[in-house]
């Protein structure tokens, strides 16, 4: 039996230790808003947060989760500024990468109250975008900063 | 997910209680509009395509029959029936068809969506459904008040009075209006009076995509589900020799070893549990149709066919002539790669076949598509055949083909069991339909005052119709292979178009914008070739020959104006235009860019955009369509390419395949709107084609080389300029 803590929330299931954790999020545990993009760590579709930083999940072994606080895009409130920032400036198209783009975009958020253009890209470049929503991206995570900056 | 309604239910809850419901019928007269009483007793006879319904409770439903795969169809065809309702936008919902006859599209008699299509071809039905409701809702209200219906007036979703000032919501009218007939031909808005239309409205589905309630094909989970992953061959063509299907049964969860056409399939309770199966396969494959294939024997093979004869696709006045007493003449030759879709989502179907019927959920773009293979493979009839279309995790013609369907359907069918089948990102790299590589050979002749006249054109294509929709390739051309070439707006008085079918075991598919994807840029890259030939600008040499195209000679100014075009840049920086006709619209761009010529990257600063694609319907989705199609046009220009090695696909992942990354995409992208009142042009696919034309003539402005092949990786930038 492995536990995990995912949203504050526990949870066990009885699976090999190996297996990434992005498939026990997403098909064990059925929370479908973290994706699965390329199985390698390379596009950011699966990206959750661990101890509060961006983690991709499709390259964690569930075991090593245990232990770990591990917050999913279910686990961002609705009123966190980058959704609301990511409504503001109507970054989604097919929307299915967006969810790794946000729990990216709120761990820079949480280490850098306002990065810089710099700081933004050195981020978020792991995290492919098919559509081409980057520069809504960019212009949300800057909406973003404003807003934690001011309340 | 539970299992859901099925099409009577759909149907009943549709129509069902008070509220005013709405069909048209698009017939080959024109639409026919039908009420709910004049449906259930028509159905058998008529075939409706639209929906609206007015519910008491004030709530706008628009049943969209079109796929939502980002190109924003969830909002923009509930915002043409809105606006002509007179709607409270706020109050506006969307619902998503299912697969029925009665949602086809009106022009194509199928329910499927790409071609840039979805506005254009609903356009006129949509509008004329919302303005018989608002018109039935004018007279409910009219007989309600027993005042003349001229002194009521709609908005926002209310009637008002005018003498009086008294006022009712569409919902408190809805059960009068439900009876009156439907009017036959109801009187559409001016331009001038839309409410709804033109406006950069918030788009209906992105609160769902960000608070992660959006539903995508990979989402779905069916009670008792199995899930299934196959092996598939390594190699175009390969047979499984021998495979240990005892030892894959023997791994935890593992439940069936199905063989199918494509490959072998592994069912099991959980994905990994599956994909452990398929490693116990120990599968041995045969040799594939064509071992050699490889990088370099289908490049030769291409540069081989350029020496068949093939088909004339057009011929305009003497181009041989022409070029033989040319002044100057230039010839020059393109290759351009074969392409993968990389949708984020990779493919998948999850499918549940009963005796009685077949359920199927699935991102797709092509629900009769769906259907159609369902019924060869089960021999179920299409009415028990039913197609839940998801959200779609990006489709650009990806998601037209339906072999993913296929296999699930095999599968459950087999095992009888619900199959919730996921493709791997390799699966999907190497089992692509993809963009057709290609190479053209143009030669161009000018007179001695430097005017073009002639251009003679050929190209060795593989013919993605052929495969997708034979119907559509006549006399032996593709129209899509010379898309761009046959229909030229360039007003040469010598053109010649020549089409050489390619054969390889490689797939092809439609990609977005299709084939002006890879004729946008041999033309335009040349056009540019021969207005430095001729010694002029390369935007006045384009508008030479455009003087009788003003919606290009207008795309193609407004650029130019907006982006300064001839006014100093950077040094070492460049700047190039391009313009694209297709799918119905016209599309401009100008790239700024700079080479690095230590390390041969190519970084574009900025570009701007002009499209004339006539009615608007949103601007801030036409401008997300435009910035997204750069970005993708950008992206395939530096970066993307499939390999092939001993007979097969060597690409694989991300790691091979090098999409565009947030460091590579320009500062800035501007999109301006031409509002020319003109016949209606496509949105999605448009943007696409001007960008690597546009970025590859700066480059030659900024470096002077002239980069023909795509894409132009450091490694190819700097090869030119050691060469320059």
């Amino acid at each position: 039996m492995i536990s995990l803590d995912i949203n504050r929330k526990k949870y066990s299931v009885d699976v090999e230790p190996d297996v990434p954790l992005l498939w026990i999020i997403r098909e064990y545990l059925r929370l479908t808003g973290t994706k699965f993009g390329c199985g390698i760590g390379l596009c950011g579709s699966c990206t959750v947060q661990v101890d509060g930083k961006a983690r991709r999940s499709c390259q964690i072994p569930v075991g090593d989760a245990q232990g770990k606080k591990i917050t999913t895009i279910e686990g961002l409130r609705e009123d966190h500024p980058v959704k609301v920032a990511w409504i503001k400036e109507q970054v989604p198209q097919c929307g299915y990468c967006q969810s790794g783009q946000m729990m990216q975009a709120a761990a820079l958020l949480e280490e850098e109250k306002d990065p810089s253009d710099e700081k933004i890209v050195e981020a978020m470049n792991g995290n492919l975008c098919r559509c081409g929503t980057y520069l809504f991206i960019k212009r949300a995570i800057k909406s973003a900063a404003k807003e934690g900056k001011g309340s | 997910m539970k299992t859901s309604l099925t099409r009577r239910e759909f149907l009943q809850k549709s129509l069902a209680g008070t509220g005013l419901v709405l069909a048209a019928v698009a017939t080959p007269f024109g639409d026919r509009l039908l009420s709910a009483a004049e449906m259930k007793k028509e159905e058998v006879t008529f075939s409706p395509n639209v929906w609206l319904r007015v519910a008491p409770d004030d709530v706008v439903t628009v049943i969209v029959n079109k796929s939502e795969m980002g190109q924003g169809v969830d909002t923009s065809l509930p915002m043409i029936v809105a606006d002509e309702l007179d709607a409270d936008w706020r109050q506006v919902k969307f619902r998503v068809a299912p697969s029925e006859a009665r949602y086809i599209d009106p022009v194509w008699g199928k329910q499927s969506t790409g071609g840039s299509t979805s506005i254009r071809h609903m356009y006129m039905t949509l509008r004329k459904a919302g303005a018989a409701g608002r018109e039935m809702l004018l007279k409910a209200a009219a007989q309600t008040w027993r005042v003349p219906l001229g002194e009521c007036e709609s908005s926002k979703g209310t009637i008002k009075h005018k003498p009086t000032g008294r006022t009712l919501t569409y919902g408190k009218l809805t059960v009068k209006a439900a009876s009156l007939p439907v009017p036959k031909s109801p009187a559409l808005k001016k331009e001038s009076q839309f409410t709804i239309m033109e406006k950069p409205l918030d788009r209906l589905d992105i609160p769902d995509k960000v608070h992660a309630r959006a539903r995508f094909g990979i989402d779905t989970f069916v009670d008792g589900m199995l899930y299934a992953s196959i092996e598939r061959p390594p190699v175009f063509g390969a047979k499984a020799v021998s495979y240990d299907a005892a030892a894959a049964l023997k791994v935890k969860g593992v439940r069936h070893v199905v063989p199918i056409k494509t490959g072998i399939a592994v069912c099991a309770e959980k994905p990994d549990e599956a994909w452990r199966g398929r490693t116990a396969l120990k599968t041995n494959w045969g040799k594939g149709a064509d071992p050699s294939l490889d990088n370099k024997t289908l490049d030769e093979q291409f540069v081989k066919a350029m020496n068949t004869r093939g088909v004339v696709a057009k011929r305009r006045g003497n181009t041989d002539a022409a070029l033989a007493k040319a002044a100057k003449k230039l010839e020059a030759t393109f290759m351009l790669p074969y392409l993968s879709h990389a949708t984020m989502e990779t493919m998948d179907c999850t499918a549940h076949v009963r005796k009685d019927g077949c359920e199927i959920w699935v991102p797709t773009q092509n629900q009769t598509g769906v259907v159609e293979v369902t019924e060869k493979e089960t021999g179920l009839k299409p009415e028990k055949i039913m197609v839940h279309t998801t959200y779609l995790g990006g489709g650009f013609g990806r998601r037209f083909e339906t072999q993913v369907v296929k296999e699930a359907v095999a599968i459950s069918k087999i095992t009888g069991k619900p199959i919730k089948l996921l493709w791997t990102r390799e699966e999907d790299m190497k089992n692509d339909y993809y963009r057709p590589g290609n190479y053209s050979k143009i030669i161009g002749g000018l007179d001695e005052k430097g005017s073009l006249i002639a251009w003679s054109h050929k190209i060795v294509c593989p013919s993605v119709f052929e495969h997708a929709m034979p119907q559509m390739v006549k006399h032996g051309i593709d129209t899509e292979a010379v898309a761009n070439l046959d229909d030229m707006k360039y007003g040469v008085p010598n053109l010649y178009v020549e089409y050489v079918k390619f054969d390889a075991p490689v797939p092809v598919g439609f990609w977005r914008s299709v084939g002006s994807s890879h004729n946008g840029f041999t033309v335009e890259s040349f056009m540019d070739e021969m207005a430095h030939a001729a010694g002029k600008d390369p935007l006045e040499f384009r508008l030479n020959l455009l003087k009788e195209q003003p919606r290009v000679s207008r795309v193609l100014k407004t650029v130019a104006d907006k982006a300064g075009w001839g006014k100093p840049i950077p040094e070492g920086d460049g700047r190039g235009i391009a313009y694209d006709f297709s799918f119905g619209s016209y599309v401009a761009q100008v790239a700024e860019v700079s080479v690095n010529k230590k390390d041969g990257t190519i970084k574009v600063h900025r570009v701007v955009a002009a499209i004339d694609c006539g009615p608007i319907v949103n601007p801030a989705i036409i401008e997300a369509q435009l910035t997204g199609a750069i970005i993708m046009g950008l992206s395939a220009a530096l970066g993307e390419r499939i390999d092939f090695a001993d007979g097969g696909v060597e690409t694989s992942n991300f790691d091979t395949y090098k999409l565009l990354r947030m460091s590579q995409i320009p500062e800035k992208i501007e999109v301006h709107i031409i509002k020319s009142g003109d016949s209606q042009g496509g949105v999605g696919e448009p943007g696409l084609p001007p960008l690597a034309p546009a970025v590859a003539n700066a480059v030659f402005n900024a470096a002077g080389i002239r980069l023909r092949n795509l894409p132009m990786t450091p490694d190819v930038v700097l090869k030119a300029l050691k060469e320059a």
